[in-house]
């Protein structure tokens, strides 16, 4: 036990210290999310003008935006794993006396944690784009985007373990993420589009994972909300479910980095 | 006392390819015990198997008196490394390397800075403790790795291949260190190379070859074993030559790369005696004292360098980088 913890923080501390210190990576990812806003929002705005009572389409895509910085920051955190393969740092590790659950645990922690960061900093916009904010939103937020990261940082390491170089951890994550993105009801809602559209959203666990913290934004906007088989589904249902989805993740991704060497 | 590493019948394969056949061997504590062998002979397996890397196939082994397949923390925690290939975070500095594996040994914290201190000091990195080590020269880099394998107070040392592709000033400053650990810390230090004049600062040298360990002994004991100093003549017609001092003298010669070698009690006697007498023309003749490299090609018939990477071996090396 003593083993795993102290491998879960020494491990979670070097994600930090690495991500503070690649001055690169911090600005690019928050160029994404940015991008997507001021184009999608000034491009749209006008044209759709209100999704549902009171909620124009910055603020439906709002919520989106910081659920696909989410999953974009924890996917790709996943390449620390293949970095540290490629330099040999992670034999160092392999050899500490520390678990290996301990370690993909700290992994995961890491790189939960700096999506976590760039979710908050995310908020800083909310007023310039007339998304109202309050402190228990902040404080609902919180554990959704870290039970949501933690998985999804899982399904990264998950992926890693697979690849031996940082270019093709690159090329699978990008294939992954776009589609995984544009049918989670990001830019629109699942509702309303053709019915393969619509199983493929609904199969999507990140469509829950959104969904989640757009309730936490919108409340329960009439017609908003993703429906199953006519039920309109809840945050406690959303947030249970996408607990689910972490463990199995985190799980497998134990399963496939002990696997190795 | 029991050894500080015990090796019996220990064997890996990989597939169908057996890449150590059965080794064993005990190294007491305080000894630097080498092991010698060409590249894909088996050495890094084996080390890999006693830092716990690796799951034997066969046999056991036992550091520190832990098992290496039981007690793997406690092995670990009783080792430090220094691989090959570098294991440092690059993006990381010096001291910050060193603070991450003190954290992950658990090293208590009233002593792990004065530790940080003292080592990056002894491989006189101290100055640049700031400095991310992406900036450092492979010599750096591996003085680093050495200071860093040993902060958590190791008692068994592993160095795999320590010294390859540093220049040789920085070799001598890697060895200055050992000795001096050896002597102050009583290390017990186990290490494989290529080079024979690196083995001969070992206490003993374990020659490996096809994964199999053929001679273990000091490295002055493996000179007598091959009997005596070594004469190397060639001549006219190298064949007729060998044939003459096999008959004449008894002694086994062998001829290679256009040389007859054979070795005899005391060369300096024997050589005015056997110039005159000698039937056939000399074209050059030397005398020296064997060195490991004779060893070795007396124990395997070839010579080190020469032993080069078959592709079996070479998938062997594929399979141990993961």
């Amino acid at each position: 036990m003593a083993e795993t913890w102290r491998g879960f923080w020494v491990v979670s501390y070097r994600e930090l210290l690495r991500f503070v210190g690649d001055r690169a990576r911090v600005v690019s990812s928050f160029a994404m999310p940015i991008l997507f806003l001021v184009i999608f929002g000034a491009g749209f705005s006008k044209t759709i003008g209100t999704m549902a009572p009171g909620v124009n389409y910055i603020q439906f895509m709002f919520p989106g935006i910081i659920g696909m910085t989410v999953l974009t920051n924890s996917l790709f955190s996943g390449i620390s794993v293949v970095a540290d393969k490629e330099f040999g740092f992670l034999k160092e590790i392999l050899v500490a006396p520390i678990s290996r659950s301990g370690i993909v645990l700290g992994k995961a922690a890491g790189g939960s944690a700096v999506a976590l960061i760039q979710a908050l900093v995310l908020l800083i916009l909310a007023p310039f784009l007339g998304v109202s904010l309050s402190v228990s939103m902040v404080l609902s937020l919180i554990p959704v985007v870290i039970v949501l990261s933690l998985g999804l940082s899982g399904l990264g390491i998950l992926i890693a373990s697979f690849m031996q170089s940082q270019q093709g951890f690159q090329l699978i994550i990008q294939v992954l993420i776009f589609p995984l993105i544009f049918l989670a009801g990001v830019f629109f809602p699942t509702n309303n589009v053709p019915t393969w559209m619509e199983i493929i959203s609904k199969i999507n666990p990140l469509t829950y994972g959104v969904d989640a913290i757009r309730h936490i934004f919108l409340g329960n906007a009439p017609g908003l909300g993703v429906t199953v088989f006519g039920h309109t589904t809840t945050l406690g249902l959303e947030v249970t479910l996408v607990a689910a989805l972490s463990v199995v993740l985190l799980g497998a991704a134990m399963l496939a980095f002990n696997r190795q060497s | 006392m029991a050894g500080m590493i015990e090796v019996k019948d220990l064997a890996r394969h990989f597939g169908g390819i057996q890449a150590v056949k059965g080794v064993s061997f005990e190294v007491p504590e305080g000894e630097i015990f080498g092991f010698l062998g060409p590249n894909g002979a088996g050495k890094t397996t084996t080390i890999n198997m006693l830092c716990t890397l690796l799951q034997p196939s066969d046999g056991t082994a036992r550091v520190n008196g832990f098992d290496v397949v039981r007690q793997r923390s406690d092995v670990r925690r009783s080792i430090g490394l220094v691989f090959q290939q570098s294991t440092l975070d690059e993006e990381l500095s010096a001291e910050r390397n060193l603070r991450f594996h003190a954290y992950a040994y658990g090293v208590p914290s009233d002593v792990r800075d004065q530790r940080i201190h003292d080592l990056l000091e002894m491989v006189e990195l101290w100055d640049r403790r700031k400095s991310s080590v992406k900036t450092f020269s492979g010599g750096m880099k591996r003085r680093l790795e050495l200071a860093r394998g040993l902060l958590h107070h190791p008692r068994v040392l592993f160095l795999d291949e320590p010294t390859l592709g540093l220049d040789p000033q920085t070799r001598r400053h890697i060895w200055d260190y050992l000795s001096l650990l050896r002597e102050r810390e009583h290390l017990t230090i186990f290490l494989t190379t290529h080079y024979m004049d690196e083995a001969e600062n070992c206490g003993r040298i374990a020659v490996i070859d096809h994964g199999t360990i053929i001679a273990i002994d000091t490295p002055d004991g493996h000179k007598r074993a091959i009997g005596g100093d070594l004469v190397v003549l060639s001549a006219k017609d190298n064949a007729a030559a060998a044939k003459e001092v096999s008959e004449r003298y008894g002694a086994e010669a062998v001829e290679v790369d256009g040389q007859v070698r054979f070795h005899v009690r005391s060369g300096e006697e024997f050589l005015p005696d056997f110039v005159r007498q000698f039937s056939q023309p000399i074209l050059s003749i030397g005398l020296r004292r064997p060195t490991l490299e004779d060893v070795f090609l007396h124990l395997t018939g070839h010579e080190i360098r020469d032993a080069e990477l078959d592709a079996k071996e070479q998938l062997l090396q594929e399979m141990r980088r993961w």
